[in-house]
This record gives C-alpha cells, sequence and structure tokens, in this order.
C-alpha cells in the first residue's frame, strides 16, 4: 500500500512540472512587464538595468526554476488588475468555492445514486422514464440558463431566496462559512441545486446503465437461480458491482464540478475562486490565471490519488492481482 | 452512366431496408430529435432570407421600439413575435441569427477536434511504444481537467496575446480553437483503442507484405474502419461544443454583443432579468435548450442503434 502511495505521487511529479512549465509560459511569452514598469521615457541603461534587476536576463531555465520554487512556497506575485498578492487573492476566495462544490457534491451522491438505482431496477416504469426525460434535461440545459430560470422562479417571481453573494459569514482564523447563519445557507440553496443538478443527471444515468449492465451478467443469474431475495440480489449483489466505475466517475466529476462552479459563481455573483478567474480572464490578469491553473492541478491530482485509494479498498481484484504478481517470479 | 444509374436506386433501397432506418422508424424520440435539429438547422442556415428583421442593420434599429413584450402579451406587437430587447431589436432574427454563430462555432470545433483527435489516435494506435506512451498520457492529464476550464484559458491567453482590435474580430476563430483543443482527447483515445485491434487484423498485414506506407495504411486501411464509432462520439460532442460557446459567451469571454451567439443573448439578457424583461433571456434560453436537447437525443439514439449488444 505504501509503495501504491509513492508511486502515485512519483507519478505526479512530472505531470506538475509541465503544468507549471505552462503557467510559466504564460508569463514569459504573454505581455512585456518591462515596457509596462518603465513607463514613457527611458535610457537603454535603465532598461538594461531593470531586465536584470527582474532576472529577465537569466537563462530562461533558471527563471523556470525560480519561478516554480516561488510556486511551491505559494509566491505568484502581484495581481496586475487588483495590485494585491496573488496567494492572498485565492486563499481568501477559497472557502466559498469549497463550500459551494461539497455541498453540491453531496446533493448530486444523495439523490442521484437512488434514483439511478430504482431507474436501473424499475427500468419501464412511469417514473422511471420521467426520471430519464428529466436527466436529460439535465444535461442538455448549460449551468448558467439552469441558474438564470432558478433565479427568475425562486428570486424574482417568489422572492423566497436571494439571488447573489454569500449571505452573512462566520469568521474562524483564515475560513469563512456561510453553514451558520440563516441568511448564509438560504444563499447556498440556489448555487449548490444549480451546480449539483448536472452531475447528479449524469450519476444517475451512470449508475442506471452500469446496473442494467450488472443485472444481465452470469453471477447474478446464479444468485436468483439460488433462490436469493430479489431485495439481496439488486442491494448485495448489483449494487455494489456497480460502484467501481461510479466511484472513478464522481471522483473525475469533482473536478467538472470546480471547472463549472465558475459558471455558477458568476451567475450567482458567488465571491469563490472561480469569480475570481473569470474576471481576470476578462482582463488578461496573468498572474491570477497562472495560479489558478496551478493550484487547480494539485488539487485534481489530490482528488485522483484519493480516487485510486478508493478503487484499491472496493475492488478486490487489484489487491489479488498484485500480490500474485508478487509471488510469481 | 447506366451502371450509375443501376446501383443508385440499389443502395438507396438497401439504405431503406437496413435495420437502421428500421430502427428510426419505431423510434419516436429519433424522429422528433431530428424534427427539432432540422428544424433549428435550417432556421440558422436560412436566417438572412427568412428572418422578420435584420438585428446588424443599424439603420433599421428604433430605439422606440425597445423592450417590446413578446406579441401574444397584452402589450406586445405583431411585428415582434418574441419581443425586442433593450436597443430595439427583434429577439426572434436575433436567435436564429444567434443560432447560426453557435452552430458554425460548435460544428468548426468538433471538425477541429475530429482532425487533431483521430491524427493523433491513428498514430498513437499505429506506432504505439514511446509515441504511443506520451501522446495518450498528455491525453490522459488533459482528461482530467474539464473542457470548460482548458477552454477559458485558451480563450484568456489569446486575448492577452492578441491586440484588442484584432481580438473581436478574430474571436470566431479563437473560440473555435479553444473549443476545438478542449474536446480533442476524447476521439483520439476512441480511436486509438480500435486502432489497436484493428492493426492486428490480416488486411493491414496484407497492406504491409504489399510494401505500402505507414501512412498510407493509416490513412486509407485503417481509418474506414475505426470511424464509425468516432462519428457518434462527434454528434454527442457538437451539443457540449455549443454548449461551451454559449458558457464562454455568457461569461463575457467568448462572442461580443456586436455578432452575438445565443449565449451572448442570454447574457445580455441577464442584465435585465431584474426589472421583469424576462423575454429577452428566456427565449434565447429556450432556444439553445431544444437545440442541444435535439442534438443530444440524436447521438443518444444513434449510440445505442449502432450498439448491436443493447439490442
Amino acid at each position: 500500500m505504501p509503495a501504491f502511495i509513492l508511486s502515485r505521487i512519483l507519478q505526479a511529479i512530472p505531470v506538475l512540472l509541465v503544468v507549471g512549465f505552462i503557467s510559466f509560459a504564460m508569463f514569459a511569452f504573454v505581455g512585456d512587464p518591462v515596457t509596462a514598469m518603465l513607463g514613457q521615457d527611458y535610457t537603454e541603461a535603465q532598461r538594461i538595468a531593470l531586465v536584470h534587476k527582474l532576472g529577465l536576463d537569466q537563462p530562461f531555465f533558471v527563471q523556470y526554476a525560480k519561478f516554480m520554487w516561488a510556486a511551491a512556497q505559494g509566491e505568484f506575485g502581484l495581481s496586475y488588475r487588483l495590485a494585491r498578492p496573488v496567494s492572498g487573492l485565492i486563499l481568501e476566495r477559497l472557502p466559498a468555492t469549497v463550500e459551494l462544490a461539497m455541498t453540491s457534491a453531496t446533493l448530486a451522491l444523495l439523490i442521484g445514486v437512488p434514483m439511478g438505482v430504482y431507474t436501473g431496477i424499475r427500468r419501464n416504469s412511469f417514473a422511471s422514464r420521467a426520471f430519464m426525460v428529466f436527466s436529460l434535461l439535465g444535461v442538455s440545459l448549460p449551468t448558467f440558463l439552469i441558474g438564470i430560470l432558478l433565479i427568475l422562479v425562486f428570486a424574482v417571481l417568489l422572492g423566497w431566496l436571494p439571488s447573489f453573494g454569500r449571505g452573512e459569514v462566520v469568521h474562524f482564523s483564515h475560513w469563512s462559512t456561510g453553514f451558520f447563519t440563516v441568511s448564509g445557507l438560504k444563499a447556498l440553496i440556489l448555487p449548490a441545486v444549480t451546480l449539483g443538478l448536472f452531475q447528479m443527471t449524469l450519476i444517475m444515468r451512470l449508475v442506471r446503465s452500469e446496473m442494467l449492465e450488472v443485472l444481465r451478467s452470469d453471477y447474478i443469474k446464479f444468485a436468483r437461480a439460488r433462490g436469493l431475495s430479489q431485495r439481496a440480489i439488486n442491494f448485495g449483489h448489483a449494487l455494489k458491482n456497480t460502484l467501481v466505475p461510479v466511484i472513478t466517475i464522481v471522483g473525475l466529476q469533482l473536478g467538472g464540478l470546480i471547472g463549472f462552479s465558475i459558471v455558477t459563481e458568476t451567475v450567482f455573483q458567488w465571491p469563490g475562486m472561480g469569480l475570481l478567474l473569470v474576471q481576470s480572464i476578462q482582463v488578461a490578469d496573468i498572474p491570477v490565471m497562472s495560479a489558478y491553473l496551478l493550484l487547480i492541478s494539485v488539487v485534481f491530482m489530490g482528488i485522483n490519488l484519493v480516487v485510486d485509494l478508493l478503487y484499491y479498498a472496493v475492488d478486490p481484484r487489484l489487491r489479488m492481482t498484485r500480490r500474485v504478481s508478487a509471488n510469481a517470479p | 452512366m447506366s451502371a450509375a444509374h443501376k446501383t443508385a436506386p440499389g443502395a438507396v433501397a438497401r439504405l431503406l431496408d437496413s435495420d437502421f432506418v428500421y430502427a428510426y422508424r419505431r423510434s419516436p424520440i429519433a424522429i422528433a430529435a431530428s424534427l427539432v435539429a432540422a428544424i433549428c438547422l435550417l432556421a440558422a442556415l436560412l436566417a438572412p432570407w427568412i428572418a422578420p428583421h435584420n438585428p446588424f442593420d443599424l439603420a433599421s434599429l428604433n430605439l422606440l421600439d425597445s423592450f417590446k413584450p413578446p406579441a401574444f402579451l397584452a402589450e406586445g406587437e405583431r411585428a415582434f413575435p418574441l419581443g425586442t430587447d433593450d436597443q430595439g431589436r427583434d429577439l426572434l432574427s436575433a436567435i436564429m441569427y444567434g443560432a447560426r454563430i453557435s452552430l458554425l462555432v460548435g460544428i468548426l470545433a468538433v471538425a477541429l477536434a475530429l482532425v487533431v483527435g483521430i491524427s493523433i489516435g491513428l498514430t498513437a494506435g499505429y506506432l504505439g511504444g514511446t509515441v504511443d506512451a506520451i501522446l495518450m498520457r498528455v491525453a490522459d492529464v488533459q482528461l482530467t481537467f474539464p473542457s470548460i476550464l482548458i477552454a477559458l484559458l485558451v480563450d484568456g491567453i489569446a486575448r492577452a496575446l492578441l491586440p484588442r482590435e484584432m481580438h473581436e474580430a478574430l474571436e470566431i476563430y479563437v473560440l473555435v480553437f479553444a473549443i476545438g483543443i478542449a474536446l480533442w482527447p476524447q476521439f483520439a483515445r476512441t480511436v486509438r483503442g480500435s486502432t489497436l485491434v484493428e492493426r492486428g487484423r490480416e488486411y493491414v498485414m496484407a497492406a504491409r507484405v504489399i510494401g505500402l506506407s505507414s501512412p498510407r495504411i493509416m490513412v486509407s486501411h485503417i481509418l474506414p474502419n475505426v470511424l464509425g464509432p468516432v462519428l457518434v462520439i462527434a454528434t454527442i460532442n457538437l451539443g457540449q461544443a455549443i454548449l461551451t460557446e454559449a458558457t464562454l459567451s455568457f461569461l463575457g469571454v467568448g462572442l461580443p454583443p456586436t455578432q452575438p451567439s445565443l449565449g451572448t443573448l442570454i447574457r445580455i439578457g441577464n442584465d435585465f432579468l431584474f426589472s421583469g424583461e424576462w423575454w429577452i433571456t428566456v427565449f434565447p434560453g429556450i432556444g439553445l435548450a431544444m437545440m442541444v436537447l435535439a442534438i443530444n437525443l440524436l447521438g443518444d439514439w444513434l449510440r445505442d442503434a449502432l450498439n448491436p449488444r443493447l439490442r
């Protein structure tokens, strides 16, 4: 097990180096900080002095190594737009995004899996067909449109829920949370539903197709032949075996959740990292973009590692082949 | 000439008699979806000729016409069936022109992803070894990032690289490039998988024995045999590409209001949601959802119809 974790971490390093290279290249080739900092009148000597001071006359790979070293310490320079350190900006926005993504993922799992199981078992019932149509709507309606429609109904027409912001938040040292105030919870409902809906329909469709596939397999026929109850077959045998692909997809979809949180946060003006990114892209604020890219890749690597570990825990075959191949030579 | 005459009806008859057409005629969803898709396509293609107004003709716009509700409401006017926006543009016409741009960007982006994905997938699958390992590793890494994020970042970099005036004119191509780059790994992986299977087949060995070059074998022998599943993915990805474009435009990093796609129209309308002019957002939204839903349904049906395991 430790060897497995170690090898996964070692595999992540080259990927991070490449992503770091891309974010460094964004700095190096996009825009010209020297002309921007010098202003209108300058002599050649001043220009050379500044280039030297910024370290831009050093070899490319030295600059890259310096960039990665600074990035490892959370140092990304100043945002062009807000003239504040990028790391501080991102840390400030992190709690809002994490709370939103976690709430949506929980919603999606708690509703999506049971719906998938139901539509898988009762394939032709009316409710299943209704769920399937609903799920296609969920896949076809873009996230931002769902958000706008929810705002139109629940904020503009009914006036029940707020349409933007996070409400009141409580601060615990660096972390701000909206979970403990009524206005914070109310503000969370619409964005979380908007963000979770797509994942929910995806999970439901996946569980359904996996259930259909598994229910056709030989060992289910065998379980029926043994006279097991329908309940034991559905939940003890079938559902358990659908979980392996479900875990992968849900893990990968956590990444999707972070991606689409950009959209949801813009619709609801939710003060998270996604909104920060969109505002930065609109004015080509490179330091924020490259810091976001690096941070997100670290998060994704972490998610992938957790997914792999869960795989290992759920699927006994993975452990067996490892032991067999270890004994073989 | 006479030979062509003989084979043409035969081919049509064979097509009409095939399982595929049989399955199509038996599926009301497929028929409905293809009808809706065809209507969207025609409305988009023929917009300059059949749209009631020209939303780009500034001379015909009248600010007195702005914020007119749809014709079926009390204050609506017959001339503007779905109402007008803040500048007095007829919404129905704007939607038709917008759908035109959305479809164009979507189709071009999928075409780009197809070309890149197929080339890389074929190369990786046929050559194998280190080339395969590197190419597929790149695809894997890219697949861990959501495509919307990739498209956003590519678009952001292009925004920083291009001067402002050029940017607005080139935005369509920037979007096609950004979305195409975001979508290629799926095609590459599918093509590589089927290429690995085909590579071991006898006809490929025969071609090799004759002494054909690798590119020739890849393009004219393997490619036709791996194209089927890729086209299904392309249909499903077309919906995805249109949605990505709409999302980028909605976020304000896509097409500008002078060249509005459906996403831009929704973004414009979003500003008037709270003042009660809901139609400026809702109708382009319905248009977008209908178009994508029809394409997704067709893609789903196509996948099931061509998959013998599900029969």
